[in-house]
Order: C-alpha cells, then structure tokens, then sequence
C-alpha cells in the first residue's frame, strides 16, 4: 500500500495485452502453436484455450460490454482482470499496476482498493445478514464496523433495499439478492466494477429495471464497469463499448451501433440479426440532414421557392441561433405570397413531431404515426439537427444500412403543382422584391449550410461519447 | 513357491520395536497426557451423585434439540440407573468424549488440508482407507506395546478407527462451498485464511458437524474392543459377561451402550442443524437463482462469521 504508484489521470482503468488464458498441461507449447495460428479445435487434445490474443483498453467511467455465448471464454476473460486466474500470456494493468505476476499479498490489496465484482449466483454469504453482507468489501478493507454499517446502510437505501438489512439473504427474492451483490461491489468505493453475468439469472422484467438502475448509478457515480453478457439486447443497452467474443478471440470491438451496422464478420452478423434494432439505434443515429430549411426572417417567397426546388410540400422553419420554430405547409404559404404578406409568421404551425437525438427508435413510432412529417430532431437548446423521415425509420429497421445515401429521402410530396407556385411567384413579383428575393435565396442556402454545420457539431460531441459527468 | 513368503508381519513388528526403542519416552507422555485427560472428563462425571448428570444431560438434549429428546435422555439414563451400570457407563461416556474430542482436533484440520490440496487429499485418502478398514482389534496389538494395559490403547485404537469420517466430511464439505462465494471471498480482497474462516468453515459447518457425529458413533462401537485392553467401563463388562456367558450381564451392558449411542447421536445431530431461536423453521421465499448450498445454509449460526 505504500510505494503505489499513483495512476494518472489519462491511463486507462484497464488495459489487456496479448492475453492468452489456456487450461491444459503443456501451455508453452500450446502458446506456441497459438501464435503460428492454430485455432482452438486443433488444440482440444492438449487443453482448452479459453481466451487468446486479447488487446484492449477499458477507458475510464465507461460500460465496456463483453459478449459471447456459453464458452466463449468471456467469464475465463473477465476473471484475469482482477487475478483471480492468472494468464498464462500477456498482461493485465489496472489503475496503471500491471498485476500480472504480482505476489498474492499485492494482488489482493489492488483488489481491495481498485476492483470489486458482482457474480451471476450473487454469491452473497448465506450465513451473514443483508447488511453485514453489503459491508463485506468494506471489512475486509478494514474500515471500522460503525462507518462500515452506516456506509453499507447509505448503499443499500441507495439500491433501493433501505430497511432490509437485517434480513438473510435466503429471505430475499433473487432481484433482490442481486441487489445486495451491487450494493457490496459499490460499497467498497472501487473504481472498477467487474459484473460476470450480473443479471443472466433473473428474470425479464427485473432484468430490465437492474440495467436501468445500472446506468443511472454509472451516470452519477462515475465507476468503471466491466459487463458480461451472452445477451446482444443487454449488451447493445448497456454497453458505451462491446467486445464480441467467440471462440476465445475477440472478434470485434466497437459501439453499439458499429457493431450493428458494420459487423466485423458473419458471426457478428449472425448474432445481430435478432437484435432489436430500434432499442439500439437513436433519432442522431439514423437523421438525415434537414434540406428543407428557411430561417423565419426570409419570408414567404423564399419558402415558396423553396419548397418549389425540392419537390416538397412543407419545410422546417427555423429563428435565430437556429433554434426550431415549427413548419410551414406551401398551401399556407401560397396564401400569404398571393396576400402579398412579408413575414412567414402566421403560416408557422407546430403541430409536427418533434424529438431528440437520443431518442431510440422504438420511441420514434408513435409520433411518426401520427404525423405525416418528418419527424424533427433537435438537441437540448431546442437547435434542429436533422429529419427523420419515416421511409429512413423503417429502412433502419431492415437490414438496410442505416446510411440512406442511396435511396433518396422522400419527404411529403408536393402538393401544389411546380407551375402554380412558379406563376404565383411571378405574378407577385414586384421590383422591389427582386433584390429581396435573391436575398431570400441566400437565406435559404445558408440555413442549410448551417445546419450541416451543427450536426456535424453534434456527431463529434457523439463520437466522443462523452456518457461520463464532464 | 511354498518357501517364498512376504515377511510383511516382520517388518511390522521390527517397525514396532523400532519405535518403542527410539520413541519410548515420547509415547509415556503421550501416555500420561492422554490418561490425564480422561481422569479429569471421568472425575467429572462420575463424582456428582447421578441425578445431576442425568439433569445435566437432560439440559444438553434439551438445548440441542427440545423438550422431547430432554425427557427420552433422562428416561434412558435412569435406565442404566436402574441395571446398576452407571458407573460403567460414566467410564465409557468418558473415553468417548476424550477420544472423539482428539479424533476432531486431529481430523478437522487434515480434512481442511486434504480440501485445499488434491495432492494432500491423495495422500491422506488411502491412508484414511487403510485405518478404517483394518480390523479395529489390530490397533490393540502396537497400542498395548506402546502405551501398556489400561485405558490409553483404547483412546489410541478408537481414535485411529473413528478418525476417517471426521475428515472425510470435512473435505467433501469445504469442496461443497459454492465455488462463487469463495471466489466472491478472495475478488474483495479476503485472503486464505479469513476464506477459511469466513466463508468456508461457516458453510461447510453442517457436512462438518456430521462427520463429528460420525466419529462419536464410531468411538462407541469401539469401546467394547477397548474393554479388553483393560479400559473398564461398559466394554470391560461385556467382555466379562462373554467369558462368564453371563447372558443377563451382557444384555444390561449392551443395553446400556445403545441407550448412551442414541443419546449422543440425537444431540450430536441436533448440534449440526441447530434451529433459529424463537423462529419456527419454514420454507424460505422461493428465489429464481438455484441454491447451491442446499437448505442448510439457511440454518447456519449467524454468530459463527462475524470477525
């Protein structure tokens, strides 16, 4: 505990190398043939190599997913992290400490302070109340039993298992029990949490409200996890990251939507063909670029010819800072160009649907139904992003890339002929409109720019996955 | 062929006077420490006047188990009151104590060595194998060499038969403890020994309790044996009856020796599965997650762990 080197703010929470793991009794020569490219079936009469050749980081206060099926080598992988099994290559650093070949007496202090997990069977002691149980890491880290209650007892209520502490575990139900199996891990304040099939044996729904319990803990209390799953649906909900795992090699490494949209091979593909994809995807994942703008000040001509030119029959109408007012439909405005009115204002409606960029899919339905526009994606601020026109809702849905690049967004066809709206124009046309109305034009084109420009914006903010409290 | 022969039965009595040469002094102590013991249990039991014991007994079965097994103890040893065995009995009671007491001491440890190691559990297994089976009178043969006439070869002879279950049962019950849990143990940092403690001696503690029973059962069916290296007691008078062919003394003696294996199997039982207090024993709320222990985990002392 003493000359530990503090770990610096930019290592990551856990970095894996060339981590090979091989039950059997000759694992050189195992290794060896490991690395001139032999599979795991070849190496079935020697042993089983369960992990081979995996390399990755787990960055600081994100969800890293592990996912395979039974076998996989996903529970031999996720037990190297803390020591529990020792590799027979490669390494593993935590918090900056490489524990690989440390003696036990360390290893276990790392563990004390850095790693706890939570197991598939819970695996609470049996013979210790609920209290006493969720106070076990914080016992063995040799905190004195009156803060180690009262910190156990903050946990528990925390958990939402406040008043149950003096209960045996038997007396609980298994949601429960694995709520007692989190309050330990939390209780003992590690950065890292390690969670080995945490929630495979409960059922659906109070699965369901253990991952959201865990991404709002996460959301506030910054901790590192591990996740191991056989689930796809759980993996894609939880993790900001997943590792596929198969046959013991990691097969693809990547977010959610990347692993969806962009499987690394037939087996990823395979696996994702059952997901949910609209649980997965969000409103910014799929959005198109909103063509279909004018800023408010441009005035009724300049969404008449704007509609006009690309064949539709409303268009987002947006005010200063690019904020989203509502949409104008052309036969309103058709009404106010041949009233000779000059501000938009009276056309604007807001009845179109209206959400935000992580919004999933499955969210999107009903208010795509219910409207025939496309639906509006803007962030916090109220600033529009993108469209998500419903033909781009369902082909996302499909098997079809998300990326609509090649199937053109139809939005809601015009509903007013091209020459009427032309003649109308220029019947009203009038000298002194002229030059406004080449200033209407530059409007129009520089909302779209702009608005290219703030989703852009968003994507990175995105990319950067910035799920941790800043 | 017929002038070939395994001196096996030489070398076994060349060992023994080898060890009775060069050990000699060690096996008096052992001698003394041993007969020491079982004068202090005997004293004991045999100085208060009857009633007490019985009372005391009855006070035993009662905290082990209820009121019944209280009133079937007191019942039965006043029975061995009555056929004028008491003393006897209180002699056997207590080579059966001092015995199993040493049996456990001994064979708790070696079972949690034989758990934590496949090498030790290979070693101690044929070994167990070979003291359980070898015919318990053999013992007598070496033990009245080393330890002379009285009461000491029979401890000696019954703790080496009955020693085998007590760490049989240990090792199949620390193996036994969900492997999770242990693991849970050690992922929070726990070392070896608080596991032992902790976690796998509490939860092994039924499998273990019933390898004690096991031993006392085994301690009693020897004393018979006992009695006729001279250790008195129940055994002493049996042996007599069956040189007189005192069919009636044999009967009471052997009666006596059933009424006391079934006291101490009833509370040495109750002790392995002792109840919550003041809690009836019901079925626990049916949870998703298989149990692995089994429901005895639910009936550990929750007092046994605590640091």
């Amino acid at each position: 505990m003493s000359e530990t080197p503090v770990p610096e703010a930019g290592t990551p929470a856990l970095s894996v190398r060339r981590l090979t793991k091989f039950f059997g009794r000759k694992p050189k020569e195992a290794l060896d043939r490991l690395r001139a490219g032999a599979g795991r079936a070849e190496l079935a009469p020697l042993g089983t190599a369960a992990v081979i050749d995996a390399d990755f980081d787990v960055r600081r206060g994100e969800i890293f997913v592990v996912m395979g099926l039974s076998g996989s080598g996903k529970s031999t992988l996720i037990r190297t992290l803390n020591g529990l099994l020792e590799p027979t290559d490669g390494t593993v650093t935590v918090m900056g400490e490489t524990i690989t070949g440390m003696s036990p007496k360390r290893l276990r202090e790392v563990r004390r302070r850095h790693v706890s997990m939570v197991f598939q069977h819970f695996a609470l002691l049996p013979h210790r109340s609920v209290l006493e149980n969720a106070g076990y890491g914080l016992e063995i880290q040799g905190v004195p039993t009156a803060e180690r209650r009262e910190r156990a007892e903050h946990i528990l209520e925390r958990v939402g298992l406040g008043g149950w502490g003096d209960k045996m575990p038997s007396e609980l139900s298994g949601g429960m029990q694995q709520r007692v199996g989190l309050a330990r891990a939390l209780a003992s304040n590690t950065d890292i949490l390690l969670m080995d099939e945490a929630f495979s044996a409960l059922d659906p729904l109070i699965r369901k409200e253990m991952q959201e319990q865990l991404v709002e803990l996460q959301q506030e209390l910054g901790k590192t996890i591990v996740f191991i799953t056989h689930d796809l649906n759980e993996a894609m909900f939880l993790g900001d990251r997943i590792a596929v795992m198969r046959d013991g090699r990691i097969v693809q490494l990547g977010t959610a939507e990347e692993i969806l949209t962009d499987p690394a091979d037939d087996y990823v593909a395979q696996f994702v063909q059952d997901v949910d994809r609209s649980r997965v995807l969000t409103a910014g994942n799929v959005m198109e670029a909103p063509r279909a703008v004018v800023t408010a000040s441009a005035g009724p001509r300049a969404a008449l010819r704007a509609m006009r030119d690309l064949q539709t029959s409303m268009v987002f109408v947006v005010g200063s800072g690019r904020r989203l007012l509502g949409v104008v439909h052309d036969r309103d405005v058709l009404r106010l160009v041949q009233r000779g009115e000059r501000s938009l204002e009276p056309a604007i409606s807001d009845d179109h649907p209206v959400v935000s960029a992580d919004e999933h899919l499955s969210e999107l339905f009903e208010s795509a139904v219910e409207s025939q526009l496309p639906l509006a994606v803007v962030d916090e601020q109220g600033r529009l992003l993108g469209a998500v026109p419903r033909v781009t809702l369902l082909a996302a849905l499909g098997n079809v890339s998300s990326n609509t690049g090649e199937h053109a967004v139809i939005e809601t066809p015009a509903t007013i002929p091209v020459d009427v709206i032309t003649a109308t124009l220029h019947r009203t046309a009038r000298p002194d409109t002229a030059i406004a109305d080449a200033a209407d034009a530059n409007a129009v084109a520089a909302a779209a720019a702009e608005a290219a420009d703030i989703r852009a914006e968003a994507t990175r903010a995105d990319a950067a996955g910035e799920r941790s409290p800043a | 062929m017929n002038d070939f022969r395994l001196p096996l039965g030489d070398w076994a009595d060349a060992f023994i006077h080898f060890i009775t040469d060069v050990f000699g002094g060690f096996f008096t102590v052992v001698r003394n420490i041993f007969a020491g013991f079982y004068d202090l249990v005997d004293f004991a039991l045999q100085t208060p006047p009857f009633w007490i014991v019985v009372l005391a007994l009855a006070a035993v079965a009662w905290l082990a188990k209820g009121w019944k097994l209280a009133v079937g103890t007191a019942v039965g040893l006043l029975v061995i009151v009555g056929v004028d065995q008491w003393d006897n009995a209180m002699s056997t009671l207590a080579l059966v104590l001092v015995a199993s007491l040493i049996a456990v001491v001994i064979s708790v440890p070696l079972g949690v060595l034989a758990a934590r190691s496949d090498v030790a559990s290979k070693v101690i297994r044929p070994i167990l194998d070979f003291m359980q089976t070898m015919p318990a009178m053999v013992y007598l043969i070496p033990a009245l060499i080393l330890f002379r006439v009285g009461v000491v070869p029979g401890i000696v002879a019954t703790i080496i038969f009955a020693m085998a279950p007590g760490v049989r049962l240990t090792e199949l019950g620390i193996r036994g403890v969900d492997k999770e849990v242990v693991e849970a143990g050690q992922a929070f940092g726990a070392s070896p020994w608080r596991i032992l403690r902790q976690i796998q001696l509490p939860l092994a503690m039924p499998s273990i309790m019933a390898g004690v029973n096991q031993v006392i059962m085994l301690s009693l069916s020897m004393v018979v044996i006992a009695g006729m290296v001279g250790a008195g007691g129940l055994g002493g008078e049996v042996v007599q009856s069956l040189t007189r062919i005192d069919v009636g003394l044999g009967f009471e003696a052997g009666l006596s020796v059933v009424i006391l294996a079934i006291i101490l199997d009833r509370v040495t039982g109750a002790l392995g599965t002792p109840r919550k207090p003041g809690a009836p024993r019901k079925q626990a709320p049916a949870t998703d997650a298989a149990e692995p222990l089994g429901p005895e985990a639910e009936r550990l002392p929750a007092a046994s762990a605590t640091a």
